[in-house]
């Protein structure tokens, strides 16, 4: 996975909808971002339900996942402004942890970039809703990078 | 009067299954559905559909909606292994992406429950595009399982 056009619209604005990309517009996120971090914002909707009044875990594992990604992209600009040359992302492993059940609000996610290596990339992931200190879910991602120019 | 079909006990369980699961929005949305079970474990299956890439150019399919598929699968061998729809929560699931399925492939996901103690059940699986020999994703994760209380006598 990933995603020119995730890295185009974090470039280009604050905050924004990710409609461009079909998984997370089925998950209606948005993105809003800061000088520290980009926060990813899953509105509650009827179609992200597992059990009755709950979110299924897997909708904020997907979650969790695209907040990494958006993380990894970020760091990466930071890195290395030329935005032509960003390899595709792929995640290798994804561990998830639930704490707590997802209530019918909307679910926030940030990640957190451990180690930015050329190949892998190890992310912390954390999604909460009301209150950041109470998170309902973590994941542990570790991404490959596939550049494009391998080799050179 | 209409006639009825006379449904084994395992016809009726499936029927059973079936109604439970296209009754979960989430799975709905996803094109997520029951393909086949057995005493301690459980398929389901998710046939393509755009909503479920992650990104137009490339044509892959999002590792959440796998993520989605196989938290599903191993909560329903868990369901399996009891042999009732308790409660039951994810606490931890792992995947390892082992390959991306085939484009507009139907990906299998499949959950067993290898072991249940009273509140915790482990659960393992993988998810597959066609050939179970050659697995897209690997899968390990424990269930916290709600029993009702023991009344005592």
């Amino acid at each position: 996975m990933t995603s020119m056009a995730l890295a185009q619209a974090l470039r280009s604005d604050r905050h924004g909808r990710l409609d461009m990309l079909p998984y997370a517009r089925l998950l209606d996120l948005r993105f809003e971002q800061d000088d520290e971090e980009v926060r990813l914002v899953m509105p509650f909707s009827i179609g992200l339900v597992g059990s009755p009044g709950r979110l299924h875990g897997g909708a904020i594992a997907g979650l969790l996942e695209i907040a990494g990604l958006a993380a990894v992209i970020l760091a990466q600009q930071g890195a290395q402004p030329d935005a032509d040359r960003l390899p595709r992302l792929r995640p290798v492993t994804v561990t998830a942890d639930f704490m707590r059940e997802g209530t019918p609000v909307d679910t926030i996610a940030a990640a957190e970039v451990t180690r930015l290596g050329r190949r892998i990339i190890n992310v912390s992931s954390r999604a909460w809703q009301v209150d950041r200190g109470r998170p309902i879910a973590m994941a542990n991602i570790n991404f490959l990078a596939d550049w494009p120019d391998a080799g050179a | 009067m209409t006639e009825r079909p006379v449904l084994t006990p395992e016809q009726r369980q499936q029927r059973f299954v079936q109604r439970f699961l296209g009754a979960v929005p989430h799975l709905a949305a996803l094109g997520i559905a029951y393909r086949t079970h057995g005493p301690d474990w459980a398929e389901l299956e998710m046939p393509f559909a755009d909503q479920q890439l992650a990104d137009p150019d490339y044509g892959i399919i999002a590792s959440g909606a796998i993520f989605t598929l196989m938290d599903s699968a191993a909560g329903f061998s868990v369901h399996m292994a009891l042999g009732e729809f308790l409660p039951i929560a994810t606490i931890d699931l792992r995947i390892d992406y082992l390959r991306g399925p085939a484009p507009g492939a139907t990906v299998v996901g499949r959950g067993s429950c290898y072991r249940m103690t009273r509140q915790i059940a482990f659960v393992r699986g993988y998810a597959h595009d066609g050939d179970p020999d050659r697995p897209i994703a690997n899968m390990a994760g424990t269930f916290i399982v709600t029993r009702p209380p023991v009344v005592a006598a």
